[in-house]
Protein backbone atom coordinates (compact mmCIF):
# COMPACT_ATOMS: atom_id res chain seq x y z
CA UNK A 1 0.00 0.00 0.00
CA UNK A 2 1.28 3.28 -1.17
CA UNK A 3 2.03 6.17 1.27
CA UNK A 4 0.58 9.58 0.73
CA UNK A 5 4.30 10.87 0.25
CA UNK A 6 5.21 8.00 -2.30
CA UNK A 7 1.70 8.86 -3.81
CA UNK A 8 2.40 11.89 -4.54
CA UNK A 9 5.39 11.37 -5.89
CA UNK A 10 3.88 9.49 -8.82
CA UNK A 11 1.27 11.64 -9.16
CA UNK A 12 4.33 14.33 -10.17
CA UNK A 13 5.61 11.52 -12.73
CA UNK A 14 2.53 10.89 -14.56
CA UNK A 15 2.93 14.68 -15.49
CA UNK A 16 6.13 13.72 -17.09
CA UNK A 17 6.10 10.09 -17.69
CA UNK A 18 4.33 6.76 -18.50
CA UNK A 19 3.79 4.62 -15.41
CA UNK A 20 3.79 1.09 -15.41
CA UNK A 21 1.11 -0.79 -14.98
CA UNK A 22 2.17 -1.57 -11.37
CA UNK A 23 2.71 1.82 -10.41
CA UNK A 24 -0.89 2.80 -12.58
CA UNK A 25 -2.78 0.41 -10.37
CA UNK A 26 -1.17 1.26 -6.66
CA UNK A 27 -1.80 4.65 -7.54
CA UNK A 28 -5.33 3.89 -8.71
CA UNK A 29 -5.96 2.71 -5.24
CA UNK A 30 -4.59 4.97 -3.36
CA UNK A 31 -6.85 7.91 -4.65
CA UNK A 32 -9.78 6.04 -4.49
CA UNK A 33 -9.59 5.71 -0.90
CA UNK A 34 -7.59 8.95 -0.23
CA UNK A 35 -9.39 12.02 -0.56
CA UNK A 36 -6.43 14.29 -0.34
CA UNK A 37 -4.26 12.54 -2.68
CA UNK A 38 -7.51 13.25 -4.96
CA UNK A 39 -7.45 16.53 -4.53
CA UNK A 40 -3.64 16.61 -5.24
CA UNK A 41 -3.69 15.00 -8.41
CA UNK A 42 -6.47 17.38 -9.81
CA UNK A 43 -3.83 20.08 -8.62
CA UNK A 44 -1.68 18.69 -10.84
CA UNK A 45 -3.70 18.87 -13.49
CA UNK A 46 -4.65 22.66 -12.82
CA UNK A 47 -0.84 23.70 -12.66
CA UNK A 48 0.03 22.22 -15.71
CA UNK A 49 -3.09 24.13 -17.19
CA UNK A 50 -2.09 27.20 -15.32
CA UNK A 51 1.69 27.10 -16.61
CA UNK A 52 0.38 26.41 -20.22
CA UNK A 53 -1.61 29.64 -19.76
CA UNK A 54 1.54 31.54 -18.17
CA UNK A 55 3.67 30.49 -20.53
CA UNK A 56 1.79 30.99 -23.89
CA UNK A 57 1.39 34.98 -23.00
CA UNK A 58 -1.46 34.87 -21.12
CA UNK A 59 0.42 36.23 -17.98
CA UNK A 60 -0.86 39.30 -16.51
CA UNK B 1 -6.00 46.05 -39.97
CA UNK B 2 -2.43 45.44 -39.26
CA UNK B 3 -0.99 46.12 -36.06
CA UNK B 4 1.69 48.50 -35.25
CA UNK B 5 4.40 46.70 -34.54
CA UNK B 6 6.76 48.99 -32.96
CA UNK B 7 4.84 49.97 -30.46
CA UNK B 8 3.44 46.78 -29.78
CA UNK B 9 6.61 45.65 -29.14
CA UNK B 10 7.71 48.62 -26.78
CA UNK B 11 4.15 47.86 -25.10
CA UNK B 12 4.90 43.99 -24.40
CA UNK B 13 8.63 44.08 -23.99
CA UNK B 14 8.30 44.44 -19.73
CA UNK B 15 6.35 41.21 -19.90
CA UNK B 16 8.80 39.45 -22.11
CA UNK B 17 11.26 41.01 -19.43
CA UNK B 18 9.45 39.27 -16.50
CA UNK B 19 9.06 36.01 -18.44
CA UNK B 20 12.43 35.67 -19.01
CA UNK B 21 13.79 37.07 -15.74
CA UNK B 22 11.45 34.65 -14.07
CA UNK B 23 13.19 31.34 -15.87
CA UNK B 24 16.57 32.74 -15.47
CA UNK B 25 16.97 34.56 -12.81
CA UNK B 26 19.23 36.99 -14.22
CA UNK B 27 18.50 40.46 -14.48
CA UNK B 28 21.28 40.60 -17.69
CA UNK B 29 21.33 37.21 -19.58
CA UNK B 30 17.18 37.70 -19.35
CA UNK B 31 17.69 41.31 -20.71
CA UNK B 32 19.83 40.01 -24.06
CA UNK B 33 16.78 37.39 -24.88
CA UNK B 34 14.58 39.90 -24.96
CA UNK B 35 16.84 42.14 -27.09
CA UNK B 36 17.20 39.53 -29.50
CA UNK B 37 13.70 38.31 -29.24
CA UNK B 38 12.38 41.85 -30.26
CA UNK B 39 15.64 41.83 -32.98
CA UNK B 40 14.10 38.69 -34.63
CA UNK B 41 10.60 40.26 -34.41
CA UNK B 42 11.38 43.23 -36.11
CA UNK B 43 13.11 41.39 -39.29
CA UNK B 44 9.83 38.99 -39.51
CA UNK B 45 8.02 39.52 -42.15
CA UNK B 46 4.25 38.20 -41.16
CA UNK B 47 1.19 40.37 -40.17
CA UNK B 48 -0.74 39.82 -36.92
CA UNK B 49 -3.92 40.81 -36.17
CA UNK B 50 -4.04 41.19 -32.70
CA UNK B 51 -2.25 42.04 -29.84
CA UNK B 52 -2.71 38.68 -28.09
CA UNK B 53 -1.66 36.61 -31.05
CA UNK B 54 1.46 39.00 -31.40
CA UNK B 55 2.66 37.85 -27.82
CA UNK B 56 1.97 34.84 -28.21
CA UNK B 57 4.40 34.65 -31.14
CA UNK B 58 7.15 36.98 -29.18
CA UNK B 59 6.93 34.29 -26.18
CA UNK B 60 7.50 31.19 -28.67
CA UNK B 61 10.56 32.87 -29.87
CA UNK B 62 11.59 34.31 -26.29
CA UNK B 63 11.32 30.41 -25.20
CA UNK B 64 13.71 29.20 -28.23
CA UNK B 65 16.06 32.24 -26.67
CA UNK B 66 15.97 31.31 -22.91
CA UNK B 67 16.58 27.60 -24.27
CA UNK B 68 19.78 29.09 -26.02
CA UNK B 69 21.21 30.51 -22.97
CA UNK B 70 20.34 27.88 -20.64
CA UNK B 71 22.30 25.53 -22.95
CA UNK B 72 24.74 27.71 -23.19
CA UNK B 73 25.25 28.35 -19.19
CA UNK B 74 25.19 24.90 -18.57
CA UNK B 75 27.81 23.99 -20.69
CA UNK B 76 30.16 26.43 -18.36
CA UNK B 77 28.91 25.33 -15.46
CA UNK B 78 28.87 21.22 -15.90
CA UNK B 79 26.91 18.85 -13.84
CA UNK B 80 25.51 21.51 -11.25
CA UNK B 81 24.55 19.94 -8.08
CA UNK B 82 20.74 20.61 -7.10
CA UNK B 83 22.30 20.01 -3.39
CA UNK B 84 22.03 23.52 -2.55
CA UNK B 85 17.94 23.43 -2.33
CA UNK B 86 17.62 20.61 -0.48
CA UNK B 87 17.64 21.68 2.80
CA UNK B 88 14.37 23.44 2.44
CA UNK B 89 12.92 20.61 0.62
CA UNK B 90 13.06 18.41 4.06
CA UNK B 91 11.51 21.05 6.34
CA UNK B 92 8.51 21.15 3.67
CA UNK B 93 8.52 17.89 3.87
CA UNK B 94 8.10 17.29 7.79
CA UNK B 95 5.72 19.57 7.39
CA UNK B 96 3.00 18.02 5.09
CA UNK B 97 3.73 14.15 6.39
CA UNK B 98 3.26 12.87 9.34
CA UNK B 99 6.07 9.98 10.14
CA UNK B 100 4.55 7.02 8.03
CA UNK B 101 4.23 8.94 5.00
CA UNK B 102 0.27 10.21 5.32
CA UNK B 103 -0.56 13.63 5.30
CA UNK B 104 -0.51 15.73 8.56
CA UNK B 105 -4.67 16.46 9.05
CA UNK B 106 -3.84 20.64 8.74
CA UNK B 107 -1.82 19.82 5.25
CA UNK B 108 -4.10 17.54 3.67
CA UNK B 109 -4.68 19.08 0.04
CA UNK B 110 -8.31 20.80 -0.77
CA UNK B 111 -10.79 20.59 -3.42
CA UNK B 112 -9.68 23.49 -5.84
CA UNK B 113 -12.92 25.63 -6.16
CA UNK B 114 -13.15 26.45 -9.64
CA UNK B 115 -9.87 26.95 -10.91
CA UNK B 116 -11.15 28.40 -14.01
CA UNK B 117 -12.97 31.29 -12.33
CA UNK B 118 -9.20 31.79 -10.84
CA UNK B 119 -7.75 32.09 -14.17
CA UNK B 120 -9.81 35.01 -15.35
CA UNK B 121 -8.08 37.00 -12.20
CA UNK B 122 -5.45 39.20 -12.60
CA UNK B 123 -4.82 38.29 -8.64
CA UNK B 124 -4.60 34.90 -9.23
CA UNK B 125 -1.48 35.49 -11.64
CA UNK B 126 -0.08 37.72 -9.53
CA UNK B 127 0.07 35.07 -6.67
CA UNK B 128 1.10 32.67 -9.18
CA UNK B 129 4.26 34.32 -10.19
CA UNK B 130 5.01 35.14 -6.79
CA UNK B 131 4.82 31.39 -5.74
CA UNK B 132 7.22 30.71 -8.90
CA UNK B 133 9.53 33.24 -7.17
CA UNK B 134 9.32 31.31 -4.19
CA UNK B 135 11.08 28.32 -5.34
CA UNK B 136 14.18 27.38 -4.93
CA UNK B 137 16.29 28.74 -8.23
CA UNK B 138 17.54 25.43 -9.57
CA UNK B 139 14.12 23.77 -8.61
CA UNK B 140 12.34 26.45 -10.49
CA UNK B 141 14.47 26.51 -13.20
CA UNK B 142 13.75 22.16 -14.39
CA UNK B 143 10.33 23.23 -13.87
CA UNK B 144 9.85 25.88 -15.89
CA UNK B 145 12.33 24.11 -18.77
CA UNK B 146 9.63 21.35 -18.36
CA UNK B 147 6.35 23.54 -18.03
CA UNK B 148 6.82 26.51 -19.95
CA UNK B 149 9.65 25.44 -22.53
CA UNK B 150 8.12 22.00 -23.13
CA UNK B 151 11.14 20.22 -23.20
CA UNK B 152 10.93 16.32 -21.69
CA UNK B 153 12.89 15.18 -18.96
CA UNK B 154 15.68 13.66 -21.35
CA UNK B 155 16.23 16.65 -23.08
CA UNK B 156 16.29 18.74 -19.39
CA UNK B 157 18.82 15.78 -18.16
CA UNK B 158 20.66 16.36 -21.02
CA UNK B 159 20.83 20.32 -20.73
CA UNK B 160 21.19 20.48 -16.92
CA UNK B 161 23.63 17.39 -16.55
CA UNK B 162 21.63 15.85 -13.95
CA UNK B 163 19.87 12.23 -14.45
CA UNK B 164 16.22 11.34 -15.09
CA UNK B 165 15.45 10.08 -11.24
CA UNK B 166 17.23 13.74 -9.87
CA UNK B 167 14.94 15.52 -12.37
CA UNK B 168 11.50 13.77 -11.75
CA UNK B 169 12.36 14.29 -7.90
CA UNK B 170 13.29 18.15 -8.32
CA UNK B 171 9.93 18.01 -10.61
CA UNK B 172 8.39 16.47 -8.00
CA UNK B 173 9.37 19.06 -5.17
CA UNK B 174 8.75 21.95 -7.19
CA UNK B 175 4.86 20.47 -8.09
CA UNK B 176 5.01 20.14 -4.53
CA UNK B 177 6.36 23.83 -3.52
CA UNK B 178 3.99 25.39 -5.98
CA UNK B 179 0.69 24.11 -5.05
CA UNK B 180 1.10 24.36 -1.43
CA UNK B 181 2.09 27.86 -2.02
CA UNK B 182 -0.92 28.11 -4.20
CA UNK B 183 -3.46 26.67 -1.73
CA UNK B 184 -1.97 28.85 1.36
CA UNK B 185 -1.90 32.05 -0.60
CA UNK B 186 -4.82 31.79 -3.04
CA UNK B 187 -7.09 28.67 -2.73
CA UNK B 188 -8.08 28.70 0.82
CA UNK B 189 -8.92 32.24 0.76
CA UNK B 190 -10.19 34.09 -2.19
CA UNK B 191 -10.85 30.84 -4.28
CA UNK B 192 -12.82 28.65 -1.72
Amino acid sequence: MLSCREATALMSQEQDRHLGMAERMALRLHVLMCAGCNNYRRQMNVLREACRRFGSGGMQ
Amino acid sequence: MELDRQSELNALRPDLLRFARLQLRDAGAAEDAVQETMLAALTASQGFESRSSYKTWLISILRNKIVDIIRTQSRELPASSLADDDEGDALLDESLFEARGHWQPSARPMRWADPEASFEQQQFWIVFEACLNHLPPKTARVFMMREFLGLDTGEICKETGISSSNCWVVLHRARMGLRTCLETRWFAGAGA
